[in-house]
């Protein structure tokens, strides 16, 4: 009989907590404290305008520096985040796509500096921009420029820094995006696959490279509170990838087939409603990447409870960590074999998910691929097809999210008594990064500047690979701006399909047609079909609310001009005069609202469009939303604002109110 | 609007959009104003339409891209077909058509096809004319499908088919009958290489199949990439390589007159029905009416025979 434990006790997966914010400085002295209590590796997490390739003085970023993550416009930047952190002994799993080959350069110079051999660097760059193109935004060229980008860094990293993961490749946010599990199974897979034919079809990879480069493709993952179901997906995964391995790259070393992942558990499920509850659901998630020692993750970062309510402070993430500490020191779970092996029910539902993920996955290599299924919009109108019918349960109260839509009825959370239980980020953040990037601009050398970016476009013109030049550049003092300049005079700027054009409408329910009604009535008055323009101000990317809340608004009748993402203050006013329209909704989930949306507001005054009303959704602490409610918002919604039906018929109100004729 | 006001533009169309008889009535008299005193031809009306998927809106990205460094003021009408079932649209071409964002030389405006799918609604006969006394050129983009492009090609001068190569739309189209309304094919993703070739060919091969409504124009096949926009200088010379055709023949004014009688009866029969058209002698009398009429403008036209209707059916039959 084979022993239920295993013969050693296993060595944890290595404890992330994506963070970063502010400045280099700041976000240094937090990897600091938070290695010091255990944490095993460090997730960066950057600004948006770093994220899409613009200085910290650049009109986009406007009221985005150091929100969502920590800003890095020059090499000083990066040395001081790693300031006391030797990168020859960091795990660093860096949150960056469209720019990743860039924060690579950056980090490697910096190795470089540190006197670090770049052949024992180890971490992970995201590198996956596809689902930049259905879920995050945070994408800059067309795909196939993009997918060239993605491929230089994998064919570079596969000998200079081989222990480096040059991509991680990522469901995580086509979950966020309303997958179903076989959906994010299939359409992470068909990722991979078009990275790595790209990255075999290049004439400077030879073939025997191949099983190296399938051995260093890893996964990011999401995972839910259907945690039984995440266990055998992430199984079904692990199947499936050792499948592909074998037989489209006929990879013969098993090791290098193995399903390598790490994870975030689900923060856009995290309730705003007695939020403690929130550490319940993290637990759970947990699990279902980590009890199945056959499928279990590499990484793991838990977002903190609060994450619905705002950016969470050092303790709230410490929390977290625990959780992680807890699991893998005082439970028993690493002392056993796969406690799923054998087992019927887990084996069965694998297996459903894994034939499903097969077809889907074929179905979309038919189609030509995965670049193909973003040109076309199939994937991201797939997406905004389940997160319809996710939301419409929600709202029915079909699928039960405890302290939301049941139970309700709560005590007043003591975790929320005694002032902001959130991290408010600097006010002179901004300010000050624009600062030293000024000085630094002054200081540098500007011919070595000069030559490093024309050296970047000739090598990239004449279809070289990128890294060679972008460490050049990284070490010259080229800006983010800079660097990602190059690139678009090179490659363009995209602006990929959003899918709110779903082929069904959802029969609509009695509440729905009653919005229909007044939208009706309302339109009459005004003379014309009631038309809202929806857009997302900023660089914030995440377009999965404002699409949810662009199809309703047509559900209920309303004329939709949805605008789309990363959009100037100036370009919505345009929008808005030219098209005629009676309100306008603005989301923005990057915590920059209150210069946007003030931006926005004050234009419209001067536009004399100061009595068209304006709504505003996103990560809105009450203090800030009362803020804006002050200064002419007519409606702030925030992520417990889950039933949409509701917030039409709020909208016609607002219209309604606005409108003399009505 | 003739000073090119844009706020004034944006105005104007909210009124000619506005359903509600006081704004009717202001809206006819402004379009008959405009219609009498903007100088004849005024800008090029140019319609772009086609099948879902050909890239109607990145090849007008591309036209944007290509006409505003000469300098040229452009105004874009993108007709979306609203939902059957809650009467709501979905407005997507500001995404589509990005050189358009914060260029104050362009105005887009999105309009919903209120009527049925695909169908264009009447405003955008209007919306035409707003736009053509106030930017130097118009672009209508409307999704084809079917009806609709003889209804666009009512409302254009020149009418682009834009054709998705490789797969058989056009075929299907050519079946219907719908072909003959287009005065360009422009074959877009030229980039795919041999199928879009194939698929010019096709199109020039069955060019015999549907008579041309204009026998002395020769109908181009162009193939363009909106992508890389390349075909965009050669498609931007076929349109006006067509309006000069047309001035030359004196053909323009007559395609304008022709159409604003068609936009007149189908006007009048989508609010009165057929019925209503014949207790006043049916549409072919009416149109020679139209053809014969004074040179009153097609919106005090439509306003003076819809009262004649309107007497007509109260009166016992």
């Amino acid at each position: 009989m084979t022993s239920a434990r295993a013969p050693e006790r296993e060595r944890p997966w290595v404890f992330r907590t994506y963070s970063g914010h502010s400045s280099a400085q700041a976000s240094n002295q937090l990897y600091r404290t938070n290695l010091a209590k255990g944490q095993t590796g460090l997730s960066v997490a950057f600004d948006l305008p770093t994220q899409t390739g613009y200085d910290a003085d650049h009109p986009l970023a406007r009221g985005e520096v150091g929100k969502v993550g920590v800003p890095i416009g020059q090499i000083d930047d990066m040395t001081e985040l790693f300031q006391g952190l030797p990168l020859d002994r960091m795990n660093t799993s860096m949150t960056i796509n469209a720019t990743a080959s860039w924060l690579l350069a950056l980090y490697v110079a910096v190795a470089e500096q540190q006197g670090a051999d770049p052949k024992l660097l180890q971490g992970t760059t995201q590198n996956d921009i596809i689902k930049e193109y259905l879920s995050r935004g945070t994408y800059i060229f067309p795909p196939g420029p993009s997918m060239r980008l993605i491929s230089d860094l994998v064919a570079y990293s596969v000998d200079a820094i081989p222990k480096w993961n040059p991509i991680n490749v990522c469901s995580y946010h086509l979950q966020e995006a309303g997958a179903t599990p076989v959906q994010e199974i299939a359409y992470a897979m068909a990722t991979a696959v078009a990275v790595l034919d790209a990255v075999k079809a290049r004439p400077d990879v030879p073939a025997a490279a191949i099983p190296r480069i399938v051995g260093r493709i890893s996964f990011f993952l999401n995972a839910g509170i259907r945690f039984v179901e995440e266990v055998c997906k992430v199984r079904a995964m692990t199947a499936l990838w050792d499948e592909i391995g074998r037989e489209r790259y006929g990879v013969t070393d098993e090791t290098l087939r193995r399903f390598r992942y790490g994870v975030q558990v689900n923060s856009l499920g995290l309730t705003e409603a007695q939020p403690e509850n929130n550490v319940i659901r993290i637990v759970l998630e947990a699990l279902g990447v980590t009890l199945s020692k056959n499928a279990r993750c590499r990484a793991l970062q838990l977002p903190a409870w609060n994450e619905a309510l705002g950016l969470p402070r050092p303790w709230d993430q410490q929390w977290s960590l625990r959780i992680q500490q807890i699991l893998a020191y005082e439970t028993d779970l690493l002392e056993y074999q796969d406690l799923f092996d054998g087992s019927r029910v887990v084996e069965a539902r694998t297996a459903e998910l894994q034939a499903a993920a097969r077809q889907e996955l074929q179905n979309v290599l038919e189609q030509g691929g995965v670049v193909a299924a973003v040109e076309s919009a199939y994937m991201k109108q797939r997406l905004v097809e389940s997160q319809s019918a996710r939301t419409q349960a929600i709202e029915s109260g079909e699928q039960i999210v405890v302290g939301v839509n049941r139970f309700t009825e709560a005590e007043p959370s003591p975790l929320l008594a005694g002032g902001q239980s959130f991290l408010e980020v600097d006010a002179s953040a901004e300010r000050e990064q624009i600062e030293r990037l000024r000085a630094f601009r002054s200081r540098r050398g500007q011919a070595e500047v000069t030559a490093a970016l024309q050296n970047l476009k000739d090598v990239l013109a004449a279809g070289g690979n990128v890294m060679p030049p972008s460490i050049r550049a990284a070490h010259a003092g080229v800006t983010t701006g800079e660097w990602a300049d190059a690139l678009r005079a090179l490659f363009g700027e995209y602006r990929a399909p959003t899918g709110v054009v779903p082929r069904r409408v959802s029969t609509a329910s009695p509440r729905t047609r009653e919005v229909q009604e007044r939208v009706k009535t309302v339109s009459a008055r005004l003379g014309r079909t009631l038309k809202i323009l929806i857009g997302k101000p900023g660089l914030d990317g995440h377009s999965n609310g404002a699409e949810q809340i662009a199809v309703k608004a047509r559900d209920v009748g309303m004329e939709v001009v949805y605008e789309g993402i990363r959009l100037t203050p100036e370009e919505i006013v345009q929008s808005a005069r030219d098209e005629g329209v009676h309100v306008i909704g603005l989301s923005v989930l990057s915590g920059s609202h209150g210069t946007l949306v003030s931006d926005v507001l004050e234009r419209l005054r001067r536009a004399g469009l100061a009595s068209l009303p304006v709504v505003v959704g996103g990560i809105i602490p009450e203090e800030d939303a009362a803020r804006l409610r002050q200064a002419g918002v007519k409606r702030v919604y925030t992520p417990k604002d889950f039933d949409l039906t509701r917030i039409m018929g709020e909208i016609v109100d607002v219209v309604a109110e606005s409108d003399p004729a009505v | 609007m003739l000073a090119r006001d844009r706020d004034a533009v944006a105005e104007a169309l909210n009124l000619v959009e506005d359903r509600r008889a006081g704004p009717r009535e202001a809206a006819l008299e402004l379009l008959d104003r405009l219609e009498r005193e903007a100088p004849f031809p005024g800008a090029p009306r140019i319609g772009i339409t086609g099948p879902p998927g050909a890239g109607k809106s990145s090849l007008l990205d591309a036209l944007v891209r290509h006409l505003r460094p000469r300098g040229e003021r452009l105004a874009i009408v993108a007709v979306d077909p609203s939902s059957p079932k809650s009467g709501g649209a979905l407005l997507g071409d500001r995404i589509r058509v990005r050189a358009a964002a914060a260029d104050p030389g362009v105005f887009l405006r999105s309009m919903a096809a209120r009527d049925r799918l695909g169908g264009l609604s009447e405003a955008t006969r209007a919306a035409v004319v707003i736009l053509g006394a106030a930017f130097d050129r118009v672009f209508v983009e409307t999704v084809g499908v079917g009806q609709s492009e003889v209804e666009a090609a009512a409302l254009v001068d020149t009418l682009v088919y834009v054709a998705n190569p490789g797969t058989g739309d056009w075929l299907q189209f050519m079946k219907a009958g719908v072909l003959e309304a287009p005065d360009v094919f422009a074959v877009n993703k030229a980039d795919l290489g041999a199928t879009a070739r194939t698929t010019a060919g096709e199109l020039e091969g069955g060019m015999g199949l549907g008579e041309a409504t204009d026998t002395a124009w020769s109908r181009p096949v162009i193939l363009v990439s909106a992508r890389e926009g390349t075909g965009i200088e050669k498609l931007v010379a076929a349109f006006d390589a067509h309006r000069q055709a047309q001035e030359a023949a004196g053909a323009l004014r007559e395609r304008r007159r022709r159409s604003g009688e068609s936009w007149i009866l189908d006007g009048l029969e989508r609010r009165y029905g057929s019925y209503g058209l014949e207790r006043c002698g049916g549409r072919e009398a009416l149109r020679a009416r139209l053809a014969e009429g004074p040179a009153a403008s097609s919106f005090a036209r439509l306003t003076e025979l819809g009262r004649e209707i309107e007497d007509a059916l109260r009166k016992p039959a």
